[in-house]
């Protein structure tokens, strides 16, 4: 690891609790190397306050190379940081300069409260994969996964949606605040599939409800939610989804739907 | 969780979103509709009157269509309302303190929708006070007795004020369906990598026309003089 060289001066969001009024605050870090991420740049910071007995910064982190989504921050009013197809914990140190003042925020929607600092609550994410974003057809076993054609592009279309970690940037970023982005690329993934193809009406329906009913704003397709992925999930599997709702809207047929 | 799938379509995010985007495409109709109509200004005052009174004699059909067009875009102005103030919400109290955007998505157009769509509301509602419902001169095409609804758009036109008036809410007019016309393919589900770019041209260039087209005329009428 080169040696760490550059000072920074953060301003990063400092919040007690939801209820907290929180304020940006200004530090200095310094001995940042070039070769560390994003988050061991925090990591750094909060060895210094730990030091200096004072309280950590608050921030979600888990697997540390790009997949797990946790990592929600906006860096300098970008959702991780801006950085085509990267994650937080994937932005490396090299991107800035000592002396470059960064400002961090946390993930910013109704729907995301703020527990602690940098740490927002995205379980309302959660709520909308829980109304259907999953198949409960049997699917067999490994030799019939063989059994079932799927088209090449059909299967690469559908493994781009797949590769959303809901980590809400899209809703982030979003002028809306809106989940349309992660819900299409699950409700769009899973009607390209044939596994999927049996729920989907009902996954549509009950996805979007209570996509709506937790808070999110509507979709005025700024595209916004594109630019920043960190997946690179295109708006497309919107479209799609809007498709699937259409579709479900006049067709979904359930007589025994009770509530 | 499903009361009625059709019944919850139009309380829903998306559903709304369907109906904005329809209503907005056949308001873009008749746009090119209204255009068409005002070009015949420039073949002089007989073809235009003709015109008027042509559709005046459609009777109670006129009054049908009317009412269809206000309707629609009642519809349109109601929902896109209630979907700003929703979006509005969706944000949460406290903002952000250095948002950016990153130049791949949000685009002024896009942005200014609910501000351009405002403007389109109040020019319709003076439009229809300074033309459709001002000053009613007759004239005789042809040995028949009309409305010179050329004269009052000459006369109208001859404020510079007016003018300029026209052609900034022409502007907005072009602003807003340049993003509107290609999100509502998108919002009614027909964006593929395919074809999409082709729909955003065509968006870009229907804006320009007709955002143009009607400017022109504007300032055309005003140079023309009564």
């Amino acid at each position: 690891m080169a040696s760490g060289n550059m000072s920074l001066n953060l301003k990063i969001w400092r919040q007690k609790s939801g209820e907290d009024q929180g304020k940006l605050v200004d530090y200095q870090v310094q001995n940042v190397s070039p070769d560390m991420s994003f988050l061991e740049m925090i990591d750094v910071l909060n060895e210094q306050l730990v030091r200096k007995g004072e309280d950590t910064i608050a921030f979600d982190h888990d697997c540390r190379e790009g997949i797990c989504g946790m990592c929600s921050m906006m860096i300098d009013g970008k959702a991780h940081g801006g950085f085509k197809n990267t994650t937080t914990c994937q932005v490396h140190m090299r991107h800035y300069k000592d002396g470059d003042t960064i400002v961090i925020e946390p993930f910013r929607a109704r729907a995301f409260p703020v527990i602690k600092d940098l740490t927002v609550d995205r379980t309302a994410i959660d709520k909308v994969m829980m109304a259907g974003g999953y198949i409960t057809a049997s699917t067999g076993n490994a030799q019939d996964g063989n059994a079932v054609l799927i088209p090449k592009p059909i299967a690469d279309e559908a493994m781009d949606a797949a590769a959303c970690i809901a980590c809400g940037a899209c809703v982030a970023s979003c002028p809306n605040s809106s989940g349309m982005l992660f819900m299409g690329a699950k409700i769009s993934q899973l009607a390209l599939l044939p596994q999927g193809k049996p729920e989907s009406p009902k996954r549509a329906l009950n996805m979007v409800q209570t996509h709506d009913n937790l808070g999110f704003g509507n979709c005025s397709t700024h595209a916004e939610c594109e630019a920043t992925c960190p997946k690179g999930i295109s708006i497309e599997h919107i479209a799609r989804m809007n498709r699937e709702y259409l579709k479900a809207a006049f067709t979904y047929y359930d007589k025994k739907r009770s509530e | 969780m499903i009361t009625s799938a059709v019944n919850h379509y139009y309380r829903s995010s998306i559903g709304r979103k369907h109906l904005v985007a329809l209503t907005g495409l056949l308001l873009c109709g008749f746009l090119v509709g209204h255009l068409s109509g005002n070009f015949l200004l420039l073949m002089g005052p007989d073809a235009f009157n003709l015109y008027g009174h042509r559709l005046f004699s459609l009777g109670a059909a006129l009054y049908v269509i009317e009412g269809g067009l206000g309707l629609v875009f009642l519809v349109h102005l109601g929902l896109a309302l209630r979907l700003t103030f929703e979006n509005y919400r969706a944000r949460g109290n406290q903002k952000y303190a250095a948002k950016k955007n990153t130049g791949r998505g949000t685009t002024f157009m896009s942005w200014s929708m609910p501000w351009t769509g405002l403007v389109l509301l109040v020019f319709t509602i003076l439009h229809l006070i300074n033309l459709k419902f001002g000053p009613y001169y007759t004239t005789s095409v042809e040995g028949i007795e009309m409305r010179d609804l050329y004269r009052v758009t000459m006369e109208y036109f001859q404020d510079p004020l007016h003018v300029a008036w026209y052609v900034f809410a022409m502007i907005c007019a072009a602003l807003h369906t340049a993003h509107g016309v290609a999100s509502a393919f998108q919002s009614l589900g027909l964006n593929h990598g395919r074809y999409y770019p082709k729909i955003k041209a065509f968006s870009y260039i229907y804006a320009v026309l007709v955002g143009g087209g009607f400017a022109f005329i504007s300032v055309w009428a005003h140079f023309q003089g009564v």
